[in-house]
């Protein structure tokens, strides 16, 4: 074996045991899991709620980070998605079905649909154009859902209830529907973990760093990323799903561009291309956006200059500095 | 001629009234190092650009073992056996020298539309890789983030990237451009060895490097192939002396 063990990369050699980063999502998912028991000692009954909202988010900048992280597109559109996975429920609701598979099913169809129609046509783009592109389409989903006057136009609707699985009202309490989130959550996880390091994420990987390179041994990466980018779509509309049954609620401010602003922040907070990043990211972001109102209602005077701070200061994000000051205690 | 592996026939390229090839016509047969000579400039590299399918050319044929590729991007044409190497290196830095092999292996070996399963533990691609890297000289340094190698072993990890395509034609952009006296002999070394085993085509400065190696040269100026020869011929043509190697050979 080479004696430049200092340059080898971690990634490269298949290891069996446990990374920081692993102890670190182990860690998150745990103190989750165990979040609706520690609330019960106290009476803060909001902290399972808020905790859920957490987890929606994280699922839904989980599905950026993908794109994001591992294949260098910056979607300023993201939200888009999990309004319709918001306006799948809202819709069908409306319509009487209120079954969640149903729902779900219809959420990732639509999805998957939109993802496929404007991601062949972003694709084509690169760099900022890519960004503006992906603003454009989210836009104008975004106004097509204020036009839709016979569910709630502008102001959005309300929700009769929380939806059911197979008739049975199974998350109509706090607790269930977290564990639902959580288990979502994990499933999300595990699964964009899966991707990234398959074959196909390998090639995804690849393109990101040097798609010619990629051209030149036979893979076309418009392919992959198109791929990569409907997967995206529709985790954030199960986001959406999820979101629209904890709030009980659906508007078109869910696919707002200030939305989708949120995600590409909870990512960077977080850590770019990492997976856990994005979770530890929408933690602090709606923590934070959770303390700071309490403090005044100008909060988002301090919020700005703070996220802009430590995206210029912290490279890396939460997860670059928690590897740098690990990496310090370790040598 | 009949038997030619890649056959090039009149191909022009222009960018507005900068002509970089001008009815270019070239052959390369099974096991041939053709080596392609000309000045800064005269459009070696657009030409090895063109071959590989990375720009596409405005009037002329290209052919692989007689099929047409002219119109094929080049992912097509590297699934026909159309390797390339690049003048300034092109590696995927974050990737280890190993996977980067690795990937090249995987784009011949079935559908990367798997989404389960951890590539970086695939066995076949990986003893794949690992005959790649170790044909070119880099057994020793499977592991090392591509992005630290030295230059040269950039420049030989590139060939075996191109090896581990399990080509029927290599296109070698100056393989030897930026490396030391040893590096330059340690990657010459290499080319020999893979001489007569595919077809090569070599874009090269280096005249000591491509009169041993070449079977055949061509000397492109202005986009033009002015001469086509043995090594002998070309270095005897006194048209290629005037416009070429004048300074050099006086």
């Amino acid at each position: 074996m080479s004696a430049a063990s200092a340059d080898v990369s971690a990634a490269a050699r298949p290891s069996r045991g446990w990374t920081g980063r692993d102890i670190a999502i182990a860690v998150v998912f745990l103190l989750l899991a165990l979040t609706p028991l520690l609330a019960r000692f106290g009476a803060e009954g909001f902290l399972v709620g808020m905790m859920t909202r957490v987890m929606i988010y994280a699922i839904a900048a989980l599905s950026l980070d993908l794109i994001l992280g591992y294949g260098a597109m910056v979607s300023f559109g993201h939200a888009a998605f999990v309004g319709i996975g918001a306006y799948a429920v809202g819709i069908l609701s409306a319509h009487g079905v209120n079954d969640l598979l149903i729902q779900t099913m219809a959420a990732l169809i639509a999805s998957a649909l939109f993802a496929l129609a404007t991601g062949a046509l972003s694709l084509r783009t690169k760099g900022v154009y890519f960004i503006m592109i992906t603003l454009a389409f989210g836009q104008m989903i975004f106004f097509l859902a204020v036009s839709l006057s016979a569910y709630g136009g502008d102001d959005g609707m309300s929700l009769s209830g929380r939806s059911t699985l197979f008739g049975a009202n199974l998350f109509s309490g706090v607790t269930p529907f977290f564990y639902l989130a959580l288990a979502c959550l994990i499933g999300i996880y595990l699964l964009c973990r899966a991707i990234v390091a398959s074959r196909f994420g390998r090639v995804l990987r690849g393109a990101k760093e040097n798609p010619t390179r990629m051209e030149a041994i036979g893979f076309s990466p418009f392919r992959y990323q198109l791929t990569a980018y409907v997967i995206a779509g529709m985790i954030a509309a199960l986001a959406g799903v999820l979101l629209a049954n904890q709030t009980g609620f659906v508007s078109p401010a869910y696919m707002a561009w200030q939305r989708s602003g949120e995600l590409l922040m909870m990512v960077i907070l977080g850590g770019v291309g990492t997976l856990v990043g994005p979770i530890v990211g929408a933690l602090a972001f709606l923590l934070l956006e959770e303390q700071l109102s309490h403090i005044t209602q100008h909060w988002k005077m301090i919020f700005g200059p703070f996220l802009i701070l430590l995206v210029l200061f912290a490279r890396g994000g939460i997860l670059g500095v928690a590897a740098k000051l690990s990496g310090r205690r370790d040598g | 001629m009949a038997d030619a592996l890649l056959s090039v026939d009149r191909m022009n390229k222009s960018y507005g009234a900068l002509v970089v090839s001008d009815s270019v016509s070239l052959t390369v047969a099974p096991g041939e190092l053709h080596a392609i000579i000309g000045p800064n400039g005269a459009g070696k590299t657009t030409l090895i650009h063109q071959l590989s399918g990375l720009l596409p050319c405005d009037s002329g044929s290209v052919s692989l073992a007689g099929e047409d590729i002219t119109r094929l991007p080049m992912p097509e044409r590297a699934r026909r056996g159309l390797a390339r190497s690049f003048q300034i290196t092109s590696i995927l830095p974050g990737f280890s020298a190993l996977e980067n092999v690795a990937l090249a292996a995987q784009a011949r070996d079935g559908s990367s539309f798997r989404f389960f399963g951890a590539a970086a533990n695939e066995p076949a691609l990986n003893e794949e890789a690992m005959a790649a890297l170790r044909e070119a000289g880099l057994g020793q340094r499977a592991h090392v983030r591509a992005g630290v190698l030295s230059h040269g072993e950039k420049r030989l990890l590139e060939l075996a990237i191109a090896l581990a395509t399990k080509p029927r034609v290599l296109l070698l952009d100056e393989p030897l451009a930026g490396t030391g006296k040893d590096e330059s002999q340690a990657v010459t070394r290499k080319l020999a060895e893979l001489k007569g085993r595919f077809a090569i085509v070599l874009v090269e400065h280096d005249m000591e490097a491509v009169f041993a190696l070449a079977d055949r040269v061509s000397v492109l100026v202005y986009g033009k192939v002015i001469a086509t020869g043995t090594p002998q011929d070309i270095r005897g043509n006194p048209s290629v002396r005037e416009a070429y190697l004048g300074e050099e050979a006086a």
